[in-house]
């Protein structure tokens, strides 16, 4: 009993004075004090999306350390003549790196050239392969007559290696850079025709419907319901075309020679150099990488599902 | 005009793979100007096909479709089809949806700033005026509907066809978009076909409701009038025992003359 009198009355009394602080004109009154800065509202969102970004970066980056520190175990134990280990290639890929659009001739051009000329071949190959299977692929998909007729032979010559291709490209056109270009060419078009067809093939129903209700000329068909709506697949098609064409590409230049990638690979085997051949590794897969996800990206745009 | 749209011993053949499926036989019917008509009947009933018909989207293997006494031979936008899943191209804003719609049908009559006033006076009518830049993505269900009827509205059809407009949406909204069609309709005076498998929503919204026989060789069983007053209202209607009459009468020529056996 007698300790609730004491709780109450020490209440009232801290009521009394509290209400009492802020009045009393002697104490000087305190600024509020502001909150922290990560324990406010938007800090607190921004320390979460840091962690966050940690959470999805840790795998990955474990994942490389461990890829490097395998590399630096396997090219140890080869002694001497083991593989080039991770330091030693940073090292010279700072060197190739320092200078890379240098021009000494023919034979001898500065990284970036070779990655350029590469590039440039496999844009030809591929324009051209989209050039000639998007309106393919639109008239395969659309007229059953067209898809019969050509189905046998698409069939025949997809499973066909790319380099096959090579000696017909270097016999009819007599010359390597249009073979190489032939051999892109020709490796990258058949995604591009299958995505196509089947993209006009699986218009759905109802959007066909929608325009033959509202009777839409053959070229509104096209614009506002076909091409639309083929369009994510056509992207799919394009992309796996690149992809192609990229890893074609290498394996065309070791055979033409003169400039780019492939060719430089075998220049530098030939040198013995092999630092310099990882270091190509390296770039194929990081500017391959790079062409896929710039596509992604892309095809995210058109994708309206 | 008493003989609006005119169905003459229609028949539909369909040739499957297991031979020939007769869907439709000797179905009759005229609808008049203004009249909203309901299709009721078990799934598989050929109601879905009946509407094709009248839309064009199938030809009859036998008989005639007259629409003001011309013979309907193909679909056009004079017979606009409100789809089940509102069919909108999702790459284009509802605006462009409608739009579509209204360019085909008035392109060459109007210019382009009538064809864009009369898109959003479709829009308004719906009551999506402050969504219509919007991709049919982004937003509802019953939204994406409402476009469907826009679209479907803005070509100032003659009659107007709907196969289960509301059959994909919550019993909530579906009712708000009956109440919605009715204003709607009884605004424009349109003439509507619409299937439905909801007896509630055929007597709220028929002039008559025609019931369907079970397929295959579907036929029209019987042809119920419903005299309920306009303007209806749904709340009203549930102490209505003239209601509640045609509403048994529905049910029991579904459940009773049309038992379904057990699919």
């Amino acid at each position: 009993m007698s300790a609730m009198t004491i709780n109450a009355d020490s209440l009232t009394e801290i009521m009394n004075q509290s209400e009492a602080v802020p009045v009393t004109p002697i104490e000087p009154v305190a600024k509020p004090r502001p909150t922290p800065l990560l324990q406010t509202e938007r800090g607190k969102a921004f320390v979460e999306a840091i962690a966050k970004v940690f959470r999805a970066a840790l795998p990955p980056v474990i994942g490389v350390f461990l890829f490097v520190l395998l590399w630096q175990i396997v090219s140890a134990s080869g002694g001497e003549s083991g593989l080039p280990g991770p330091v030693k290639t940073w090292a010279s890929a700072q060197q190739l790196f320092a200078d890379p659009f240098y021009d000494n001739g023919p034979n001898d051009k500065g990284i970036g050239w070779n990655i350029l000329h590469s590039l440039y071949r496999v844009g030809a190959g591929f324009g051209l392969a989209a050039l000639a299977g998007i309106p393919l692929g639109f008239l395969i998909g659309r007229f059953k007559f067209l898809s019969g007729m050509t189905s046998p032979i698409i069939s025949l010559l997809r499973p066909v290696s790319p380099l096959a291709w090579l000696p017909i490209g270097l016999y009819v056109f007599k010359e390597t850079e249009p073979a190489s270009l032939w051999v892109i060419f020709i490796s990258s078009i058949w995604p591009i025709i299958l995505n196509t067809a089947a993209g006009v093939a699986r218009v759905p129903q109802d959007y066909l419907n929608v325009a033959r209700v509202l009777k839409l000329s053959e070229w509104k068909i096209f614009t506002k319901i076909l091409f639309p709506s083929v369009l994510p697949h056509l992207m799919t098609g394009i992309r796996l075309s690149i992809g192609v064409a990229w890893l074609v590409i290498v394996a065309a230049e070791m055979l033409t020679g003169g400039t780019g990638l492939g060719f430089w690979v075998w220049d530098e085997w030939n040198n013995l150099n092999v630092e310099h051949i990882i270091i190509a590794i390296f770039i194929v897969g990081i500017v391959g990488l790079l062409l896929e996800q710039g596509l992604m990206l892309l095809a995210k745009r058109f994708n309206y599902e | 005009m008493e003989k609006y749209l005119q169905i003459e011993n229609a028949e539909m053949v369909f040739d499957t793979k297991k031979g020939r499926f007769v869907a439709l036989t000797d179905v009759n019917l005229n609808v008049k100007q203004g009249e909203f008509i309901s299709l009721i009947g078990h799934s598989g009933c050929g109601k879905s096909t009946l509407l094709n018909l009248v839309a064009g989207l199938l030809d009859p293997s036998s008989g005639v479709l007259l629409l003001s006494d011309r013979e309907i031979k193909g679909p056009g936008p004079d017979r606009a089809v409100v789809f089940q899943n509102h069919s909108l191209l999702p790459w284009l804003t509802c605006f462009g949806n409608v739009y579509l719609a209204v360019e085909r049908v008035f392109g060459g009559k109007e210019s382009k700033k009538q064809l864009k006033a009369r898109t959003q006076a479709v829009l308004d009518l719906v009551g999506l005026a402050h969504a219509m830049h919007k991709l049919p993505n982004e937003i509802s269900g019953g939204m994406k509907q409402r476009v469907g009827i826009a679209w479907a509205l803005a070509m100032e059809p003659k009659v107007l066809l709907m196969d289960e407009p509301f059959g994909a949406l919550d019993a909530l909204t579906r009712a708000g978009l009956q109440d919605e069609l009715m204003r709607i309709v009884q605004e424009i005076g349109a003439t509507v076909m619409m299937v439905t498998h909801d007896v509630d929503e055929a007597v709220l919204l028929s002039d008559r409701i025609v019931m369907m026989t079970n397929g295959p060789s579907a036929t029209i069983g019987e042809v119920l009038a419903v005299d309920l007053p306009r303007p209806r209202n749904r709340l009203a209607l549930a102490d209505n025992p003239r209601y509640h009459q045609l509403r048994g009468r529905v049910l029991e020529f579904l459940y009773q003359r049309q038992m379904k056996h057990a699919a």
